[in-house]
């Protein structure tokens, strides 16, 4: 009997001994990831319920779980309010043990979750949002920017548009942290490349529908590019409207943040020969197409390229923790920088010392009506723009973190 | 920068028709069932929808959605009403305000769900597209039809109100309806109509915006605010002062849109507050 009793008690010491090793490992026993983005407004169809699928396909094709603990994926809606998000985050990092938020879609949104992640060590994956500063001037240790930045954007757009002789510029911006530093990156980069802005309209956003006053604002300054710094639906109703008064085709538009979903509800009649520049594309390679039509399946509607990050960086973060056989924050952060990126939307690309991910980008034209020959054929790609070109370099960023080193 | 502002004013001038458009069944509501009807965004929204439908599944065109539309959503519209919104009457107008804003999340949420945040384009009819040249501005043909419809639209309402037995009957309604019912009149059955007839009024507005904007789920809560707004301000349940009100305000936000984009949202509810303050019934309204 007691032969029997201390035997038990062996058994039972060495399970909890097991145990407590693996919690040390995956903290609290779960890897946790939330998907914090806009569920239900302005932005819902290019990530929203999208980049929450792609999540859960990244956990699925990963297995599940992860050092042998599950994997969950928690989502909620921060309404693009930089205060619901932050609520949520605090309450997910204290109360849910959540080990990374990913996509914050709304650059008010990341600017206010990612201090309250690096002061308690967890990891963002930013896909949503576009604020260049976010592996700059205000960068953190725990952050990666993964998918597109507004330099990527405009650099993207705008050097390609003035070396086709778009020379003089006018922006119709949002009113907001993102429209304008997508208007002042894009205004560096046609300077540069010796072009000039005649002037900007900036509209309070959410809340337009009718552009009607900006664009003659537009018309009226004679610019020869009309540079949209606005995204969505703001987007959507700019281009219809600038054909509904004949600015288009005399004077054209730049789209600088278009994203599919844009032109699938414009329709390729309103949408054609736009220029714009995108981190993914379904129908570039069989690999993208491969996944794309995985998430077609699901969403019924062709991924965007934040949706396709999401997926992406996901899986780049399950396999650090992997690596790293834990899933505390700074090994991970350390493996996901050391190794190079690789599957159908990024290959062998790196994540900076800054936390900026710098991928190839691609400039596309969308196509005509009579080019399109099957549902969701809308790009030519024009230009795959390197890695290197693509992004500001590691010194341009200026984050203070890289710069140390 | 003359020729800047004309065009700016035009533009104002063509969504203050719209305002005008949409406020009219609202007030027409407000004035005569005294329920502040929360749902006209919502049933605004359908109407596009309705149109929209039609035309991607069943082949319908923008004419006869001009027509069917509007008849679909006042049907709806009318259910509601014999259903709900009736229960209503001679309570505080704050019951209908949550009942109404409660179904427009409802119905809000619903669209959502099924057709998604960017919404779907709808064309402009054949007939109506491309635009004259003014000289200071391109004008598309399909927005001054916008105005011109709108006006006609508006002066009739207001005509068959004011000048005939049908809207003396709707005013003595408003009045004091137990003794037009004493009279011989079927009360609750034109309070039905009468809701109908506001609602599909909103659905006939959104076919008519439905070729400038995006078919979308937040079509109407974008709008209902200022449209409110435009309400209290002309006066609860005045039918002139809506319209006045409405291209009134179209015409201030334009200029401001020109002068001052920043304040453009905002300039609206200045002025309302402005006008709550020195005329808390509305510029066209009467203390009741």
């Amino acid at each position: 009997m007691t032969r029997i009793l201390r035997n038990t008690t062996w058994a039972l010491a060495l399970l909890a001994a097991g145990a407590a090793a693996a919690a040390e490992k995956v903290s609290d026993g779960v890897v946790k990831i939330g998907v914090l983005t806009d569920m239900t407004g302005y932005y819902s169809d290019l990530a929203g319920p999208g980049s929450v699928e792609a999540a859960k396909m990244a956990v699925e094709d990963f297995g599940g779980k992860v050092l042998g603990k599950k994997i969950e994926i928690i989502s909620a809606d921060h309404q693009n309010k930089a205060d619901i998000a932050s609520n949520v985050a605090r309450k997910w990092f204290d109360e849910e043990k959540v080990d990374a938020i990913a996509d914050l879609v709304s650059s008010s949104t990341a600017g206010a979750v990612m201090p309250i992640a690096a002061e308690k060590k967890r990891i963002t994956l930013l896909s949503g949002p576009a604020t260049t500063g976010f592996t700059g001037g205000s960068c953190t240790a725990y952050n990666v920017h993964y998918t597109y930045n507004n330099w990527a954007l405009a650099h993207g757009t705008g050097t390609e548009v003035v070396n086709s002789g778009g020379k003089t510029w006018y922006f119709v911006t949002a009113d907001y942290i993102f429209g304008k530093s997508l208007e002042s990156d894009t205004t560096d980069v046609v300077k540069a490349a010796g072009g000039k802005v005649l002037g900007s309209a900036r509209f309070p956003s959410p809340g337009t529908t009718d552009f009607s006053s900006y664009l003659l604002q537009a018309q009226a300054s004679g610019a020869q590019v009309i540079g949209l710094a606005n995204a969505g639906s703001d987007t959507i109703n700019c281009i219809k409207q600038a054909k509904e008064f004949g600015i288009t085709p005399k004077q054209s538009l730049a789209g600088l943040l278009v994203f599919i979903s844009d032109i699938h509800s414009l329709g390729l009649a309103t949408a054609k020969g736009m220029y714009l520049t995108t981190s993914f594309y379904w129908d570039r390679d069989d690999a993208s197409r491969k996944w794309s039509k995985r998430f077609f399946d699901r969403r019924k509607a062709m991924p965007t390229m934040i949706q396709a990050g999401v997926y992406s960086a996901v899986m780049h973060y399950l396999q650090a923790i992997k690596a790293a056989g834990t899933d505390a924050a700074d090994p991970v952060m350390k493996k996901m920088k050391d190794t190079p990126v690789n599957d159908f939307f990024a290959q062998n690309t790196r994540i900076g010392p800054d936390g900026l991910h710098r991928h190839p980008m691609y400039l596309v034209q969308v196509k005509s009506p009579e080019e399109s020959k099957y549902p969701w054929d809308y790009y030519k790609i024009v230009k795959t723009i390197p890695a290197d070109k693509a992004f500001p370099s590691v010194e341009e960023q200026k984050c203070p973190l890289a710069v140390k080193k | 920068m003359i020729q800047a502002l004309f065009g700016q004013l035009l533009v104002g001038l063509i969504n203050g028709s719209f305002y005008a458009l949409l406020s009219l069944g609202l007030a027409i509501i407000f004035g005569l069932l005294n329920v502040v009807n929360f749902a006209h965004g919502a049933q605004y929204m359908m109407g596009a929808f309705v149109a929209w439908m039609g035309l991607s599944y069943l082949g319908v065109g923008y004419w006869w959605a001009l027509l069917l539309s509007p008849a679909a959503v006042g049907l709806v519209g009318i259910a509601l009403e014999r259903v709900l919104i009736r229960r209503l009457y001679g309570l505080d107008p704050l019951y209908g305000l949550l009942l109404t804003f409660g179904l427009t999340l409802i119905v809000e949420g619903l669209f959502h769900h099924a057709y998604g945040n960017s919404g779907n384009a709808y064309p402009v009819p054949a007939l109506l597209q491309g635009g004259v040249n003014l000289g200071f501005m391109y004008l598309p043909i399909y927005r001054a039809w916008v105005v011109v419809v709108s006006l006609v639209v508006c002066f009739g309402s207001w005509l068959v109100i004011e000048k005939t037995r049908l809207g003396a009957y709707l005013r003595a309604g408003t009045e004091n309806p137990r003794l037009l019912q004493a009279f011989g009149v079927n009360v609750p059955f034109m309070f039905t109509v009468t809701y109908g007839f506001g609602v599909a009024r909103a659905a006939f507005a959104v076919v008519m915006a439905a070729p400038i904007y995006q078919v979308t789920p937040t079509m109407g809560a974008n709008l209902i605010m200022v449209v409110f707004a435009v309400v209290v301000i002309g006066g609860m349940g005045s039918i002139a002062g809506s319209i006045f009100t409405g291209v009134g305000l179209g015409l201030v936000e334009g200029i401001t849109k020109y002068l001052y984009p920043e304040a453009s949202n905002v300039v609206i509810f200045v002025i309302m507050a402005l006008v709550l303050l020195l005329r808390p019934a509305g510029l066209f309204g009467r203390e009741r």
